[in-house]
C-alpha cells in the first residue's frame, strides 16, 4: 500500500462518511457544515490527481461561496427548522432502495469495463497543465463559447437571484 | 550545498540522512522530514505571534501617547508570556445551549485558516514552504477557511450578539473579497504567474507598486477589511454589538481567535510586500553589483522580507488606530459602489496597457503604467468631488425649500 | 499513482448515490438542493480522474469541471433565492406543501 493509496482512502472514508451525514442529520445546519467537510474531501482528491487548480478553486467557490450561502439561507429560515416533527419523508425506504439500485447497476458498469483497473501514467514534464487549462477556457478552437457562456449564466443567476430575493415594491 | 546559502534543504538532506540510517523506509522517512518541517514551520509563526502581541501594544500605545506594558520584563518583552499564562488559566465557559462541537471547532479553524496562509509565505528564495503555482488562489481559499470559522462561531454560540456581528462581519468579508481578487490579478497580470516565488522575482527591477499604485492601495483597504480590523471593525462595535462574533469565547478559545488576527494582520502585511513591494527582494538591480551580492543570502532576504511585512503591518495598525469606524451600510456601499468599479478599472488598465507597452524600453513602460494610474485616480477623484457637490447642493437647497414652504 | 481508475468512479458512484438518496427522501428544500451538491460533486470527480487517467494533454475534463462549478453556484443562488421567498410567503420549506402555482 502507497503513500497516495492510504490518503485516498482516508479521504474517500472522510467524503463518505461526512455525505452520509449530510443526508441523514436532523439539523439542517450541521448537514451544511458535513457538506464543507464533503467539499474539503473532494478538493483533496482534487490535489491527489494533480489538479491543484481545480482543488483550490473548489474551496474558493464551494467553501468560500456556496457553502456560505447554504448557511446563510439557513439561518434566514431558521424558525421553521427546528427539528419539528421528521426530516424525512415517510415513503424514505423507496428512495433508499432506488438509490441503492442505481448504485448497483453504476458499480456493475464500473466493474465491467476492461479500462477500469488501469492506472495513470506521470504528466510529462513538459506539460504544464494550469497554462493547458488557461489557454483551453480563452482559445477559440478549444472551450471559449461554453466559457463565455458560463459566466453570461453567472450574470442572469446574479440578476435573477437578486430580483427574486430582493424584497420588492408592492 | 551548505547551511547559510540553502539552509532548509540542508537540513532536510542532512535529517533524511539520518532517518535513512535507522534503516527507515524512504517514503516515511520524507514524511517524517515533511511532518517536522510543517511542526517547525507553525511553531515559529505563533512565537512571531507572540512578539506581535507586544509590538501591538507597544505601537498602540505609542500612536496615544501612552508608555504601553514596561513593567515585565525589560520594555516589558515578558508581558505577551504573561497574557498567554492569563489565558490559559483562566475558566474556560461554554454557554448553555451552545453547539458544542461547532463551538470548539471554530477557533481551531479561525487559526488553521491563518497559519495555512504561511505554507505560501516565501520568506526567502530558500526558505518557503512550498512554491504552488496557484499560490494567489490560495491566498483567496485560505481566507474562505476564515468566513466559515466566523459564521461557525457566532451560530454556535446561542447569542443574538454573535449572530449579528458574524453575519455583519461576513457580509463585509464577501463583499471586500471581490476587490482584493481583482487586485490580486493584477500582479499576475505584470509577472505572468500566479506562483509567489514568480512574482517575487518579476519585481526584482521594479515594484509592481511603481507600476500599480492604485491596485497597491485597494489591495491594502480590502485586506484590512478582510481583517474586520478599524475602519472595518464592526464587530467590535461595543455598543451595537458587544464584542461581535466571539462575544461568548473566553480564555484560550479567545486567546486563538485573538493571535489569529494579530498573525493574519502580519501575513498580509508580508503578502502586501510580495505582491506590489518586491517581496524578500527587489533590490531594484542592487543585487547585481559586485560587493552587493551578499543581498541574495537567504537569510538576509528573510529579515528583509520580515522587516517589509513589519512595515506593511505598522500601516494597517497606524490605520487602525487613527480612524473612527465606518456605519455598516456605508462600507458595503463604499465596496460596491466605488471600489469594486475602480478595481475593476485598473484591473483593464493594467492588462491592456501592459500588452501594448510591453515592447517599449524598460522606463517608458513603467513610465507610462504609472501615468496611467495617476490618470484613473484623478478622474476617480473628478467624479468623486462632482457627485459630493451635487450632495451637498441639495442639502442646502432642502432647508430653503422647507422655509419658502 | 498508482491508484486504479476504477476506485474514483466507484467513490463517485457511491457519493452520487448518497446525494440521490437526499433529493428524494428529504423534505426540507435546502436539504433537497444539498443532495444536488453532493451529485455535482460526485459528477466532479469523475470528470477529474478521466482528465488524469485518460490524456492529460487534453483539458477537457477540468475545463468542463470548472463550468460544473459555474453552474452549481449559478443554480445555488437562483435556487436559494427562491427557497427564501417561498419561505417569506408560506413560512414554510416542506418541499411538498409548495404545492401551489400561485397564490
Amino acid at each position: 500500500m502507497t503513500a497516495d493509496k492510504v490518503i485516498f482512502l482516508l479521504c474517500a472514508a472522510l467524503i463518505l462518511g461526512s455525505a452520509l451525514m449530510v443526508v441523514l442529520t436532523r439539523k439542517l445546519i450541521h448537514a451544511a457544515l458535513w457538506l464543507v467537510s464533503v467539499l474539503f474531501g473532494v478538493a483533496v482528491l482534487y490535489a491527489l490527481l494533480q489538479a491543484g487548480f481545480l482543488a483550490v478553486v473548489q474551496v474558493v467557490i464551494y467553501i468560500g461561496a456556496i457553502a456560505v450561502l447554504f448557511i446563510f439561507a439557513v439561518m434566514l429560515t431558521r424558525r421553521e427548522l427546528l427539528d419539528r416533527g421528521p426530516q424525512t419523508r415517510s415513503n424514505w425506504w423507496i428512495a433508499a432502495i432506488l438509490a441503492l439500485l442505481i448504485l448497483g447497476g453504476l458499480v456493475f458498469l464500473i466493474l465491467g469495463q476492461p479500462e477500469a483497473g488501469r492506472s495513470a501514467a506521470a504528466i510529462p514534464a513538459t506539460v504544464d497543465t494550469l497554462r493547458n487549462l488557461g489557454m483551453a477556457l480563452v482559445s477559440p478552437s478549444a472551450y471559449v463559447l461554453p466559457f463565455e457562456v458560463a459566466s453570461v449564466l453567472l450574470l442572469a443567476a446574479l440578476v435573477g437571484a437578486v430580483y427574486i430575493a430582493g424584497i420588492g415594491k408592492k | 550545498m551548505n547551511f547559510l546559502n540553502d539552509p532548509i534543504n540542508f537540513v532536510a538532506s542532512w535529517l533524511h540522512g539520518l532517518l535513512t540510517g535507522w534503516r527507515l523506509p524512504d517514503g516515511l522517512a520524507t514524511v517524517i522530514v515533511y511532518f517536522i518541517g510543517i511542526v517547525v514551520l507553525v511553531i515559529f509563526a505563533m512565537t512571531l505571534d507572540i512578539g506581535l502581541v507586544w509590538v501591538e501594544r507597544k505601537v498602540v500605545a505609542r500612536f496615544q501617547d501612552r508608555l504601553g506594558p514596561n513593567r515585565i520584563g525589560p520594555f516589558g518583552l515578558i508581558q505577551p508570556v504573561a497574557d498567554i499564562i492569563k489565558l490559559v488559566i483562566k475558566e474556560d465557559i461554554t454557554p448553555a445551549g451552545a453547539d458544542k462541537i461547532i463551538y470548539n471547532i471554530a477557533p481551531v479553524l479561525a487559526a488553521m485558516s491563518v497559519i495555512a496562509l504561511w505554507a505560501i509565505l516565501p520568506l526567502s528564495s530558500k526558505i518557503f514552504g512550498v512554491d504552488l503555482n496557484v499560490a494567489v488562489l490560495y491566498l483567496v481559499a485560505a481566507g474562505a477557511l476564515g468566513t466559515l470559522a466566523i459564521i461557525m462561531a457566532g451560530w454556535s454560540s446561542n447569542n443574538k450578539y454573535a449572530l449579528l456581528g458574524a453575519f455583519r462581519m461576513v457580509a463585509n468579508i464577501v463583499s471586500y473579497e471581490i476587490p482584493m481578487v481583482v487586485t490580486l490579478l493584477i500582479p499576475v497580470i505584470l509577472a505572468d504567474t500566479m506562483s509567489v516565488q514568480g512574482i517575487t522575482q518579476a519585481q526584482s527591477g521594479m515594484w509592481f507598486a511603481i507600476l500599480s499604485p492604485l491596485a497597491a492601495i485597494i489591495f491594502l483597504i480590502s485586506a484590512i477589511a478582510e481583517l474586520g480590523r478599524s475602519p472595518f471593525d464592526l464587530t467590535e462595535a461595543e455598543s451595537e454589538l458587544t464584542a461581535g462574533f466571539n462575544v461568548e469565547y473566553s480564555g484560550m478559545k479567545f486567546g486563538w481567535f485573538y493571535a489569529s488576527e494579530l498573525l493574519h494582520a502580519f501575513t498580509y502585511g508580508g503578502f502586501m510586500a510580495v505582491m506590489f513591494f518586491g517581496g524578500y527582494g527587489g533590490f531594484f538591480g542592487l543585487e547585481t553589483i559586485p560587493g552587493f551580492h551578499w543581498l541574495t543570502n537567504p537569510f538576509v532576504e528573510a529579515l528583509v522580507f520580515i522587516a517589509k511585512g513589519m512595515l506593511g503591518y505598522w500601516v494597517i495598525m497606524w490605520i487602525k488606530y487613527s480612524m473612527p469606524r465606518i456605519r455598516i451600510d456605508h462600507m458595503l456601499a463604499f465596496n460596491w459602489k466605488f471600489l469594486t468599479p475602480l478595481s475593476l478599472v485598473v484591473l483593464v488598465d493594467t492588462a491592456v496597457l501592459s500588452k501594448l507597452l510591453s515592447g517599449l524600453p524598460a522606463w517608458e513602460y513603467v513610465l507610462g503604467m504609472f501615468l496611467s494610474n495617476v490618470i484613473i485616480a484623478v478622474i476617480t477623484v473628478e467624479i468623486l468631488r462632482g457627485y459630493g457637490r451635487k450632495q451637498r447642493l441639495a442639502e442646502e437647497r432642502l432647508p430653503a425649500q422647507a422655509v419658502h414652504n | 499513482m498508482s491508484i486504479p481508475l476504477s476506485w474514483y468512479l466507484i467513490l463517485a458512484a457511491v457519493l452520487f448515490c448518497i446525494g440521490l438518496y437526499g433529493v428524494l427522501a428529504r423534505k426540507n428544500a435546502i436539504a433537497i438542493l444539498l443532495g444536488v451538491e453532493l451529485m455535482l460533486n460526485a459528477v466532479n470527480i469523475n470528470l477529474v480522474a478521466f482528465w488524469r487517467y485518460l490524456d492529460p494533454a487534453q483539458m477537457g475534463g477540468q475545463v468542463f469541471a470548472v463550468i460544473v462549478l459555474a453552474v452549481a453556484a449559478a443554480e445555488v443562488a437562483v435556487g436559494l433565492a427562491l427557497i427564501i421567498s417561498v419561505y417569506r410567503r408560506r413560512k414554510t420549506l416542506v418541499a411538498d406543501e409548495i404545492d401551489l402555482m400561485k397564490w
